[in-house]
């Protein structure tokens, strides 16, 4: 009853037996994700054929396939743990890649009568990429910034405005090229199949995604205020959170990490096809809520993202080495998903 | 260890009650017996164990150990339907009702009067008025549950848990937000009860009031069992001092106002529906209450200083100048701070910790460099919790899981932490225990002395004529008078508050 004093030496009381049952359960829950992560691992090492499942260029090429989602689910847990949702973000990948890919090739202009009118010039080399890079991002945040303008402004539920956004981003896409683009820079290619001390650009590229948004999230006044608006939007409102400013940094957060995958995922194929990052948010979703973030917001974290998507990476990846049928892999990743949260929920349980 | 009397049969017996969460021992063989047509208080400070006694008696929890017998027989109670259909009914300290839905939707959630397989509404409203007009709510059947305010809303609450006969009932601090007028109100309908042999439970953190009602009385202290006796014979003084473990004396300390310049001046503040046409000024270093019957405006003007509702009129001006207020960040930033009754819903984010909920409207103070610092938000969370003797197993602990006493401290210290000039209290010590409150008063005094601004709301006479320096009576959306400490008295501030019909 008595509240337990701090920095005790030894666990005596039955109230101090219990806290220290109480971080047992805490430390376990946060290693049960690892747990399945290595379960999973060994799993596959055991069953593939010579074990090539833990060959290090196909585990290099485990994370190399998850840095797309990683990438893609950071942002998307931001806006979950707001207690919202965002459909936009497979759309957002492909729009973002068709754009900074045709503005690295053929810049940005239109024609009026005879005039042709440059907005974006098309520079060759790093210049050009680095331009096309820019319009790509921009237009993955424009994106963000408008789900948030319907959300903020307008009142649409999170699910309708980025369900909207969803196909006016991948209509908008196709609009302006139906066909990949292809032809980008070699500087460009590098960003996707690079490679720095043996592991590929993309995994940096995440890491540092992951990184940032870890520290925001948990270390920053943002961040708490990402928990609070989520928790109890009422009580953060009359705490004085500017929850419609808070609303709008996580939508275009979440904007600008699905125009990075989508860059990066040209990169990879060289090309930028306007098809791109079809049901990511899907995959997106799932590593957020493996990773213990709740749907009703409030709680999640960084960290169990980003085991979430590497749980998905692995079962993507083990499952194809299997020669698993990709229908029956769906079957597997969905209960594999369901089992999670079940989980998760049990441990939730006071 | 209940006392040997010649009164009728035990109804309700709990023995060797034992629970505990992770860092918590709530419960630690616990007794509680309760005779048909009986009133038995249950009494202890805040987090002594009360609700978790009342949960594992209404199913909502299990027991660790123990044994529940209900007219002899041993029961078990793993369910709240369980406990339905034993007629255990229990009117929780935290409400239980689901704001989207009706008033008679909610009365007769899961059971609702049907006609040929389909809700008999017609039935349902004539039924839930009935209800609604035996305990005296003013909510009408229709009205959506989120819209009430929180004193509707208990009544609601009791409506619902009389809306099926019960033998045992439960009443978790109903009068925490409930004034004068209602809770006799509520009386007479127990001593009703108590005639047609129901045996209920009566959790309160005002004595008076167990004084008046109850025939026993039940003291937990850190969730063990102290002493069960009849209310005769025990003094408000023993049964602190059983709470506290201890001597306590619990007068309200008062203090004289050393007033200086105008704090908060309101006027000619109007909302359409709610009040009109306020004019009041609180000086620095004054402590100011805002005195009147619930649902006379007051809650609402306060709310509407803070920015949380709009005005159709009027002005507001902090330290003489004028404030423009459109949301509650506008006035936070004009060093108005307003801890709301309403602490589930408005005040707290149940999911986070102590720690997150104390900082959370000043988190800049526990920022350095852009950086959350652990080091200062702990050390603003161990002071409150020290300060406020916040009962909880660690400054990280989810608010949720916390007692509901305890919860309410923590709504004070996230605004105390704010260090604002003008602080609105909308009913500070609601379920807060005695010992508590007068650690509260004094915070209070201190903050006078340091030349802050305190307006309060309250619904408890004897605090209102102990702390104030000067009292505001509203009615009926109205300022209806002003009394100075020296004139006030519980019969004028009623009389002003009811128009004189109801001296
Ligand atoms: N689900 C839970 N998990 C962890 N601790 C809990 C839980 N429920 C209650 N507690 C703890 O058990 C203790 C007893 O709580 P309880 O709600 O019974 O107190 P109470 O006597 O009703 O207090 P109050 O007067 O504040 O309402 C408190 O310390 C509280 O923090
Ligand atoms: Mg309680």
């Amino acid at each position: 009853m008595s509240p337990v004093p701090p920095a005790n030496t030894e666990a005596t009381s039955p109230e101090e037996r219990s806290v220290a049952a109480l971080r047992r359960k805490e430390a376990l829950s946060r290693f049960a994700l690892a747990g399945t992560l290595v379960f999973l691992c060994a799993l596959f090492a055991l069953t593939t054929h010579n074990h090539v499942f833990m060959k290090s260029t196909n585990l290099i090429n485990v994370a190399s396939q998850s840095a797309i989602n990683t990438i893609i689910a950071v942002g998307m847990t931001f806006v979950i743990v707001t207690g919202g949702i965002d459909l936009s973000v497979g759309s957002i990948v492909g729009l973002a890649a068709v754009f900074s890919t045709g503005v690295m090739v053929g810049g940005l202009g239109f024609t009026i009568g005879q005039y042709r009118v440059d907005l974006l010039p098309q520079l060759p080399g790093v210049g050009g990429v680095l331009i096309g890079l820019g319009a790509g991002l921009t237009v993955g945040a424009l994106a963000g910034l408008f789900n948030a303008m319907s959300i903020v402004r307008f009142r649409v539920t999170p699910f309708i405005a980025t369900l909207a956004m969803m196909l006016i981003a991948r209509g908008a896409g196709h609009l302006y090229s139906v066909e990949p683009i292809r032809g980008v820079p070699p500087a460009f290619i590098w960003i996707g199949q690079g490679r720095w001390l043996g592991i590929p650009i993309p995994v940096y590229l995440a890491l540092t995604v992951v990184v940032i948004g870890w520290a925001v999230l948990s270390k920053t006044p943002f961040g708490r205020r990402v928990y609070a608006v989520g928790g109890n939007e009422e009580a953060a409102r009359l705490s004085g959170i500017p929850v419609g400013r808070t609303k709008l940094l996580v939508y275009v957060a979440s904007g600008l990490c699905a125009a990075t995958a989508g860059t990066v995922l040209a990169a990879q194929l060289q090309a930028g096809d306007p098809k791109l990052g079809n049901a990511y948010e899907l995959d997106a979703i799932a590593a957020a809520v493996l990773g213990g973030t709740s749907l009703m917001g409030g709680r999640g974290t960084i960290l169990g993202t980003v085991l979430g998507a590497l749980i998905i990476g692995v079962l993507d990846n083990g499952l194809t080495m299997l020669h698993v049928s990709s229908f029956a892999q769906m079957v597997i990743k969905g209960l594999v998903i369901l089992g999670a949260v079940i989980l998760d929920q049990a441990r939730q349980r006071p | 260890m209940a006392p040997a009397t010649e009164s009728p049969a035990a109804l309700l017996e709990m023995r060797g009650i034992e629970k505990s969460y992770p860092g918590v021992r709530a419960l630690d063989g616990v007794d509680l017996t309760v005779r048909e047509g009986e009133v038995a208080a249950l009494v202890g400070e805040n987090g002594a164990g009360k609700s978790t006694l009342i949960k594992i008696l209404a199913g909502a929890q299990h027991m660790d150990r123990g044994e529940i017998r209900l007219g002899g027989a041993p029961v078990r109670v793993d369910s709240p339907s369980d406990a339905m259909e034993l007629g255990i009914r229990v009117i929780y300290q935290e409400f239980n009702l689901v704001p989207q839905l009706t008033v008679m939707e909610n009365i007769f959630l899961g059971r609702e009067p049907t006609k040929a397989g389909l809700v008999d509404f017609r039935r349902m409203e004539a039924e839930c008025a009935g209800l609604l007009d035996r305990v005296g709510a003013e909510a009408r059947p229709r009205d959506l549950v989120g819209r009430l305010s929180v004193a509707q809303q208990q009544l609601v609450e009791i409506a619902k848990a009389l809306s099926q006969d019960a033998r045992i009932l439960v009443l978790d601090e109903p009068s925490a937000t409930l004034t004068e007028r209602e809770l006799d109100r509520l009386f007479g309908l127990i001593r009703d009860l108590r005639d047609h042999g129901v045996g209920m439970i009566y959790i309160s953190h005002r004595l008076e009031e167990i004084f008046e009602i109850a025939d026993t009385v039940t003291v937990l202290r850190d969730g063990a069992h102290v002493i069960t006796a009849p209310t005769s014979s025990l003094t408000r003084e023993d049964i602190i001092r059983h709470m506290v473990g201890r001597e306590l004396k619990d007068h309200i300390p008062s203090t004289t106002a050393h007033t200086a310049g105008e704090a908060l001046r309101v006027e000619g503040l109007t909302r359409r529906g709610h009040f009109h046409d306020v004019n009041f000024v609180v000086r620095e270093g004054e402590i100011v209450a805002l005195a009147g019957l619930v649902g006379s405006g007051r809650t609402e003007v306060a709310r509407a200083i803070f920015g949380a509702d709009p005005v159709d009129a009027g002005r507001i001006l902090v330290s003489g100048q004028e404030a423009r207020i459109a949301s509650p960040r506008d006035s936070i930033s004009h060093g108005i701070g307003l801890a709301t009754e309403d602490r589930k819903s408005q005040g707290l984010v149940l999911g986070l910790g102590v720690s997150a909920n104390v900082t959370l409207a000043d988190l800049r103070a526990i920022s350095r460099r852009g950086l959350l610092s652990r080091t200062l938000e702990s050390r603003a969370a161990d002071e409150y919790i020290d300060q406020l003797k916040i009962r909880t197993p660690s400054r990280a602990q989810l608010v949720r899981l916390l007692s509901g006493g305890n919860q309410q401290k923590v709504v004070l210290a996230k605004w105390l932490f704010t260090d604002s000039k003008v602080l609105i209290l909308d009913e500070p010590t609601r379920g807060i225990d005695v010992g508590t409150k007068t650690e509260i008063y004094s915070l209070m005094n201190d903050l006078c002395d340091r030349g802050k601004a305190i307006l309060m709301i309250s619904s408890e006479l004897p605090e209102i004529l102990g702390v104030a320096h000067r009292i505001y009576v509203m009615r009926e959306g109205a300022l209806v008078g002003e009394l100075a400490r020296e004139d006030a008295t519980q019969e004028r501030i009623m009389d002003l508050a009811t128009g004189g019909s109801n001296g």
